[in-house]
């Protein structure tokens, strides 16, 4: 198999801006029913995985664990499984009922993304931080043996940029030349203990990258006109002899006021009356699940 | 009754070495990654023949793993090559999640296990390794005895869905097993039949269990030994059977007490038939430099060690 089949669903902007309203609303409803999960990050990422899958990922709904013959996706910070699974769900990978049991005993929706249960979509185990980097190297280098054309794309947080392991994996990566692969940096500045500069400062992130011998390109995170360019340019990048890097700025929080640009939402639920004053801040657009 | 010789000695990581070459050419879907030890692993010739299936990963072990399980969702069979401490203890957490809770089909080999390393003394000298891999819900754990029975296992587990851990060795042992013998995961070798004594050997202490096994039969006491070498999945059926007729165990294993093989059978006799026990392996310490038999024979992993704990047990009885 040498032809990419798979085509991208490549919606607009004004498709994309409403699925990303939907999306948001699903993760504060998510975490608000079983009250814990990372509200933070998934937020300030939607507009990045509304415009992976419904853009530019070429994928098949149902699901085929190999990844042969499609790109594939690794989420590396799996905290911010609720942004996942929404956007899996919304893209037909699985009902959206099963939104109900997110993080509930039986339900193949994990704190973490999980294979264990089965979910169709999530393709190796994440949570435990710094290791999905390596995974979605050793994919894309799986591709390349089997001359298959699709693309590997992976994200990871900016405090996860403090784990070893993604420095191993950094160097690999541009040693093997592997430039099937295209790996986003979720730069919201915020970890757990507070500011990422105060906890442990990358310093300048860029030029680590560059350093390490990656490509690298910078977009803004939370606003899909400059996004999705921006992921477009990252993609053409590819096949040039060098892995390529997204450093994506975005705010923790983002699209609910009382939520954003803190850690505080990091891991906490939102109550009653915050659940209402966000779903009050985003419309409605695809139908609640 | 068969009685076990040998001619020649050879080390267990070149039965690894033997095995994956073979492995090499009957089974496109086999790479290998090795993390700066290709020749201390054996994996040179397979490097040689194969060399766009091998990936050199630089001393970065934790990467390997994840390498490997990203690989391996593609379909490909992924061997890992370390020494036994940096492929466990030193990367478990990648282990844990990449590979074990995600059900990928790596296979972990591992080298330069136990007391046996010798002079590079205890930070190499992992003892701890099958302990913490038998922990693992979804991974099999196996360790050979010479270098035809590495072989042979290294060929089987490629036929084996799941992750494997594979635990061999850096010195010239005596070989043997049979070099046609087929390996069977979680399937038992009874090597003596006997009567009074069950004695559970893995690994490099078998060869032990073989001599002591002469020793006792001079004095009059018959011993059965029985060659686990998959530790997890434990053949349960082999050692009940075997505790049935003699009514006794000793264990033999080049490992802690905590957590090895003596532990797996003493959960299993505890829960179902309990029954005298003792156990040869390393008592809580950990090792240091010496010459490999000095080092057996200090930790209490000698053949008379083996002899001693049975005489101990059949007082029991």
């Amino acid at each position: 198999m040498n032809e990419a089949t798979q085509a991208p669903a490549t919606a607009s902007i004004e498709e994309l801006t409403k699925i990303t309203s939907q999306v948001r609303r699903d993760i504060v409803r998510m975490v608000h029913a079983c009250q814990s999960g990372h509200p933070g990050a998934s937020l300030g990422c939607t507009e990045f995985f509304v415009s992976l899958y419904f853009h530019y990922l070429r994928h098949n709904p149902d699901f085929n664990m190999s990844g042969t013959g499609e790109d594939m996706f690794f989420l590396s910070n799996g905290h911010i499984s609720p942004v996942w699974y929404s956007v899996l769900a919304r893209s037909g990978y699985f009902p959206l009922e099963e939104l109900k049991t997110f993080r509930k005993i039986n339900s193949r929706l994990q704190g973490h993304p999980a294979t264990e249960e089965g979910l169709p979509g999530i393709r190796v185990a994440s949570g435990s931080l710094g290791q999905g980097l390596s995974v979605a190297i050793g994919a894309a280098q799986a591709k390349k043996l089997h001359q298959d054309p699709y693309r590997v794309f992976v994200l990871m947080g900016d405090g996860e940029q403090q784990e070893g392991q993604i420095w191993e994996a950094a160097m690999y990566a541009a040693h093997y030349g592997v430039d099937n692969l295209v790996a986003t940096l979720d730069y919201n500045g915020q970890q757990i203990d507070g500011p990422v500069d105060q906890v442990m400062s990358l310093k300048n992130i860029k030029a680590k990258w560059e350093a390490f011998g990656w490509e690298v390109v910078e977009s803004q995170g939370n606003d899909l006109e400059k996004l999705v360019p921006a992921l477009g340019q990252a993609i053409e990048r590819t096949g040039n002899g060098k892995p390529v890097i997204n450093i994506m700025t975005t705010e923790m929080g983002y699209g609910v006021d009382f939520m954003v640009g803190s850690h505080k939402w990091h891991g906490i639920a939102p109550n009653d009356e915050q659940l209402a004053s966000a779903l009050d801040q985003l419309e409605e657009t695809l139908g609640d699940y | 009754m068969t009685k076990y010789t040998f001619t020649e000695k050879q080390d267990t990581r070149s039965g690894f070495g033997a095995g994956l070459l073979e492995l090499g050419r009957t089974n496109p879907k086999v790479v290998a990654l090795c993390a700066d030890l290709t020749g201390s692993l054996k994996m040179g010739d397979f490097k040689k023949e194969f060399p766009e299936r091998f990936f050199q990963v630089g001393i970065a072990e934790a990467n390997m793993m994840g390498l490997a399980a990203g690989m391996s969702i593609n379909g490909l069979i992924p061997f890992t090559g370390t020494f036994a401490n940096f492929s466990t203890g030193r990367v478990y957490d990648q282990i844990r999640q990449s590979i074990a809770y995600s059900e990928k089909n790596v296979k972990i080999c591992a080298s330069h296990a136990g007391v046996t390393l010798g002079e590079d003394g205890a930070t190499h000298q992992i003892l701890e390794d099958l302990g913490m891999m038998k922990m693992l819900p979804n991974m099999t754990v196996i360790n050979p005895c010479d270098f035809n029975q590495t072989k042979a296992a290294t060929i089987a587990i490629a036929d084996h869905e799941g992750p494997v851990y594979l635990r061999f060795g850096r010195p010239k042992v005596p070989i043997f097993t049979p070099e046609d013998q087929k390996f069977e995961i979680g399937r038992a070798i009874r090597f003596t039949e006997g009567r009074d004594v069950s004695i559970f050997a893995t690994g490099h202490l078998l060869w032990h269990a073989i001599e002591a096994e002469a020793k006792l039969a001079d004095r009059g006491i018959s011993a059965e030994v029985i060659n686990i070498h998959t530790i997890k999945p434990l053949d349960r059926q082999a050692v009940l059977q075997s505790i049935a007729k003699t009514k006794c165990a000793v264990t033999a294993e080049e490992h802690q007490l905590n957590g090895g093989l003596g532990d797996s059978i003493a959960q299993l006799l505890a829960q179902n038939t309990p029954a005298p026990m003792e156990m040869v392996a390393v008592n809580d310490q950990f090792g240091e430099s010496g010459k490999p038999a000095e080092l057996m024979e200090k930790y209490g992993l000698s053949t008379n060690d083996i002899f001693e704990a049975v005489l101990k047990v059949l007082e029991r009885k």
